[in-house]
């Protein structure tokens, strides 16, 4: 670990001089702040996270202010181009697209970030406990996994949506129905391997309980993964989302969404291009964000990559 | 005679494979006395890390404790709920494994993990804590205070097991098995952690279960031996009688191939000729025949049992070594191919 970098040596005795070579990082030093030392040297990663904070905060700033009401009908000629006046132009109703883009930005990241909180919420728990006791808990959960991956998402995402109605809390709940299984098979997979450690022997040899085993050193060995896994779940979700809304059946109008955005612009495309072209722009750089900082977290995070 | 803190009887312990049973562990009994400190010795596979697991219910699968008895203070830890065995480990006997860069571990720091051993037998973390740094000094771990906010990939491979044993010795054991602690160590380390562990013996009074390879280890530490091969013991005893006279050739054979730095320089490394028995399918007879210069035709057929050779000493073999000195030279023998010293050669035709 070559590094110009000079860490203070920690414990009692005197302060070492100045530019003492550290040849071993701070005790506090360890493991998150490797990671992130790591990270910030991944430059695609980087910018898309400043992207991110961006994004954020544009979704933050739109719950108390947008240029225009979003649902405003007639703040300016329908199908008009991009002006000073409205940056991203105006839709079919004469609504902002810069307002609309706004408010998308909030729900594509509810949905996204919002699922994965449900699918880690899920997954995690039931592929511990597959994992770690195996035998037919594991059979029950491994073939309900296989029967998620049996039908298609879309599917089960329509025949939920058509159940419950399409609220916004309904996509969460139906996108996470089409995506747990990554993740729980993930945790499963982790916890079969790290269950034969001899750490976990020792744990055992030393009287702890199961559930010390699994939320104490088994859980804290996977987060790597799981927050990977998890960073590539929130693109997934956006896009899924955003393609139940293009279909229709996604986040109902006036609430805008990127993907139902781009259904109505479609249907003008000759003429207002800048209707599908600004979502879809969103969107990608969204997703690609989302992807470059996973790509970046799994670099990081990787124990085996100590440079 | 004071009472066994720790009886083990008759323990029979199988792992089913594709391939059939394999008995891992065959029949082995043996007493602990408090405060005492025994070795079992043994190669790869011949038992002795099951006999060790077998005891605190910890054998991996697909492996199963079928019979037997291991008795503490008078309750039967085969027969106890997942519950209280769960309380015994740890509290009342502890374990410490073979290799310390992969017992600890990675994410946690060192000092958590011995807290932890500690909140499992109902300590809070306040009075855990300043344990902690009593016992890291108890085993002699330098700048104890800022080593247990250290991670164990920042301490070196000694200072990792010094870190396992101060968590064996949390909750004040009255047994210690310590599983190969030393295998992992260069030899400077190996030879403190086993002055450490032999000074906890004498000033704590912890009874020690040595499972080793190394004679070197047990002649070092331990009272009394076990030597297992095939999942069974062979002989056992005193450490200092059985050094100077072991009965059972396979023991001798053990002592035997200890490399000698007083031996001719040009004399070659002794080794025991053969591969240890498939357990799948183990020999008939005796274990070791297939493997043992002084055999006999009944070592082919009769399994020994183990019988008092000397006093407190047992050894399971037809011959023993007593008889194979006299009527075989075994102290001259230089050719230790199976049935050499006795000249029965029979099986090198069957085998």
């Amino acid at each position: 670990m070559a590094t110009s970098v000079t860490y203070p040596v920690p414990g009692p005795g005197p302060a070492p001089a100045l530019g003492t070579a550290g040849f071993k990082a701070p005790a506090q030093a360890s493991l998150w702040s490797d990671a992130w030392r790591r990270l910030r040297r991944n430059r695609m990663a980087l910018i898309s996270s400043v992207y991110l904070v961006l994004l954020v905060a544009v979704a933050l700033v739109a719950i108390v202010h947008t240029p225009y009401s979003y649902r405003e009908v007639g703040v300016a000629t329908p199908y008009s181009g991009p002006s000073w006046a409205h940056w991203f132009g105006a839709d079919i109703l004469g609504r902002d697209v810069l307002s609309r883009l706004m408010v998308g930005a909030q729900i594509s990241l509810i949905v996204g970030v919002g699922t994965q909180v449900f699918v880690v919420a899920v997954g995690v728990p039931i592929g511990l406990l597959a994992g770690y006791y195996k035998g037919w808990i594991d059979s029950v959960v491994s073939f309900i996994i296989n029967v998620f991956y049996g039908i298609p998402d879309l599917l089960v995402a329509m025949i939920l949506l058509l159940l419950l109605g399409p609220s916004l809390n309904n996509i969460i709940i139906a996108i996470v129905a089409t995506r747990w299984m990554d993740m729980t098979r993930l945790v499963r997979g982790q916890t079969l391997a790290l269950r034969e450690r001899e750490y976990i022997e020792a744990a055992r040899s030393s009287g702890a309980k199961p559930a010390k085993i699994l939320f104490g050193h088994i859980l804290p060995n996977s987060l790597g993964p799981i927050i990977v896994q998890a960073t590539f779940g929130v693109p997934a979700a956006i896009l899924f989302e955003a393609f139940l809304s293009f279909l229709g059946i996604g986040v109902q109008p006036p609430t805008p969404s990127w993907g139902s955005m781009a259904a109505e612009g479609l249907a003008a495309i000759r003429i207002a291009p800048h209707m599908v072209i600004a979502p879809s722009i969103a969107l990608s750089l969204t997703l690609m964000a989302f992807n470059f900082l996973g790509d970046g977290l799994r670099d990081a995070l990787d124990p085996r990559q100590k440079r | 005679m004071p009472t066994p803190i720790l009886q083990v009887k008759d323990l029979h312990t199988e792992f089913l494979t594709d391939g059939g049973v394999v008995k891992a562990v065959d029949g082995v009994s043996f007493d602990l006395y408090p405060g005492e400190s025994i070795g079992i010795v043994g190669e790869s596979g011949s038992g002795k890390s099951i006999t060790a697991l077998s005891i605190l219910r910890l054998v991996p699968d697909p492996g199963r404790v079928v019979s037997g008895q291991v008795l503490f203070h008078d309750q039967d830890l085969l027969q106890i709920s997942g519950e209280e065995i769960r309380e015994i480990r740890g509290r009342d006997i502890a374990m410490i494994f073979q290799d310390p860069q992969s017992s600890l571990n990675p994410v946690l720091r060192t000092g958590f993990q011995v807290d932890e051993a500690m909140l499992a037998h109902g300590k809070s973390r306040a009075e855990a804590h300043a344990r902690t740094i009593e016992l890291l000094k108890q085993v002699r771990i330098p700048a104890a205070e800022s080593r247990a906010k250290d991670f164990p990939h920042q301490l070196s491979g000694g200072m990792r097991q010094r870190a396992m044993i101060a968590m064996g010795l949390a909750n004040a054991p009255s047994i210690l098995i310590a599983d190969e602690p030393t295998t992992a160590l260069d030899v400077t380390v190996q030879a403190q952690i086993l002055e450490l562990l032999g000074d906890l013996n004498r000033d704590l009074g912890t009874a020690i279960v040595m499972i080793t390879h190394n004679m070197g280890v047990v002649a070092g530490l331990c009272s009394r031996v076990l030597v297992m091969y095939a999942g069974e013991i062979v002989e056992q005893g005193p450490v200092e009688q059985i050094f100077e006279n072991p009965q059972h050739p396979y023991t001798w054979s053990l002592l035997r191939s200890i490399p000698r730095v007083d031996a001719l320089r040009h004399e070659r490394l002794r080794s025991i000729e053969g591969l240890a028995p498939d357990l799948l399918h183990p020999p008939a007879g005796c274990r070791f025949h297939p493997r043992c210069p002084f055999r006999i035709e009944k070592c082919f057929t009769d399994e020994p049992r183990l019988q008092e050779v000397a006093p407190d000493q047992l050894a399971a073999c037809w011959v023993t070594m007593g008889r194979a000195r006299k009527e075989m030279g075994a102290d001259d023998l230089i050719d230790i191919r199976p049935g050499a010293g006795s000249g029965v050669r029979k099986g090198e035709l069957t085998d």
